[in-house]
C-alpha cells in the first residue's frame, strides 16, 4: 500500500472517468504544471494503484444484449479440479469475469450473451460441462451503476 | 450498424486500451485518418462510452471486498427507488446492480480491513431501506476480469 495525498486522489478521479486526458489538462484543472501531474500519475502506475485502462463499450450496442451472473458452486467430488476449473471457465469467450468468492458460492461468473437462446446455449454447452461444476444459480442484469468509490 | 473493419478496430483496442490512434490504425491496417474517423464515429454513435483507468484498490489500502446479494421487502412500491437512491450515497459502494432473478441488488463494498467493513456494513448498509435479507459473498481472487467482449 502507498500513502497518497489529495492531489493524487484528485488526480485519480479525473483519470477513473477520462483515462485518455492529458496531463497538461489535467494540471490545468488542478493548477499543477504538466511534469508535476505525469510525475505523480507514473508514480500511481509503478505503484500499482493505476492498473491500466479499460475500453469501456456499450455492450447492446454490438448485439450482445443480455448480461447474466451465474454462482456457480463446485460439486462435491469436484473438488480436486479446482484448477482445471479455473483453468476452463477463463478461457471462454462470453465469461466476462470470473471471481473467486466465498460464501453461497464458489465462483461468480459475469456472462454476456446476444440474448436469452444465445445465454441459454452458452450455460448448457460451456458452463454446465465445465469440470467440477455443481449448482448454478442465474440472476440476470437489469441495470449496472459503477461509481468511482472513496477516493 | 457495425463492419468487419469497425468490430476490428474494437477487438484491438479492446485488447490495447492505452494505444494511440496512429498505433491502433496500423495494427488494423488502415491510415490514422480513416481509423481516427471511425473511432470519432463509434464515439458519437454511442458505440465507444470513453476510457477509463482501472484503479486497484488493494494497492490503495482497500484490502477487503465484498459482494452483498440483497432482497428487498418489495410490499412497498417505492422499495426500489428508495434503496438505490440510498446505497448510491455510500463511498464505499463500488458498483449496484439490479437483478432479475433470486437477488433483487448487489452491491459490491471494500473496505480497508474487517474492522473498517464492520464499520460499513452495520453503519451504513443496514440502515438502507426496505431490506429483506442480505447474503454477503467474500472476494478472495479475481481470476479474471479483464471485461473483454466477445466481438
Amino acid at each position: 500500500m502507498i500513502e497518497t495525498d489529495e492531489i493524487d486522489r484528485r488526480i485519480l478521479r479525473i483519470l477513473v472517468r477520462d483515462a485518455r486526458k492529458s496531463s497538461k489538462a489535467i494540471g490545468e484543472d488542478l493548477g499543477l504544471s504538466q511534469p508535476a501531474v505525469w510525475r505523480r500519475i507514473r508514480r500511481l502506475k509503478d505503484c500499482g494503484v493505476i492498473r491500466g485502462q479499460r475500453l469501456c463499450l456499450k455492450s447492446e450496442k454490438l448485439g450482445l444484449g443480455v448480461m447474466v451472473f451465474l454462482g456457480v458452486k463446485l460439486a462435491a467430488k469436484g473438488r480436486g479440479s479446482i484448477e482445471s476449473f479455473e483453468r476452463a471457465v477463463s478461457a471462454i469467450p462470453e465469461v466476462l469475469s470470473v471471481e473467486h468468492v466465498l460464501g453461497l458460492y464458489d465462483y461468480r461468473l459475469k456472462v454476456v450473451a446476444r440474448d436469452i437462446p444465445d445465454f441459454e446455449r452458452v450455460l448448457r454447452r460451456r458452463i454446465m460441462t465445465l469440470p467440477g461444476a455443481g449448482q448454478v444459480e442465474a440472476n440476470v442484469l437489469l441495470s449496472e451503476e459503477r461509481k468511482y468509490g472513496p477516493l | 450498424m457495425l463492419d468487419d473493419v469497425d468490430r476490428r478496430i474494437l477487438r484491438q483496442f479492446q485488447a490495447a486500451p492505452e494505444m494511440s490512434v496512429a498505433q491502433l490504425a496500423e495494427r488494423c491496417f488502415l491510415t490514422t485518418a480513416s481509423c481516427w474517423r471511425r473511432l470519432e464515429k463509434l464515439e458519437s454513435s454511442g458505440v465507444i462510452l470513453g476510457h477509463e483507468a482501472v484503479v486497484d484498490w488493494q494497492a490503495l489500502g482497500f484490502g477487503v471486498e465484498v459482494s452483498l446479494r440483497i432482497t428487498l421487502d418489495k410490499t412497498q412500491s417505492s422499495a426500489f427507488d428508495d434503496f438505490l437512491t440510498k446505497a448510491r450515497d455510500v463511498p464505499e459502494v463500488l458498483e449496484v446492480q439490479t437483478f432479475l432473478g433470486r437477488v433483487d441488488v448487489r452491491l459490491l463494498v471494500i473496505a480497508r480491513d474487517m474492522a473498517h467493513y464492520q464499520d460499513v456494513y452495520r453503519s451504513q448498509i443496514l440502515s438502507l431501506p426496505h431490506i429483506a435479507d442480505i447474503e454477503a459473498l467474500m472476494h478472495i481472487a479475481r481470476l479474471k476480469s479483464d471485461e473483454v467482449l466477445p466481438i
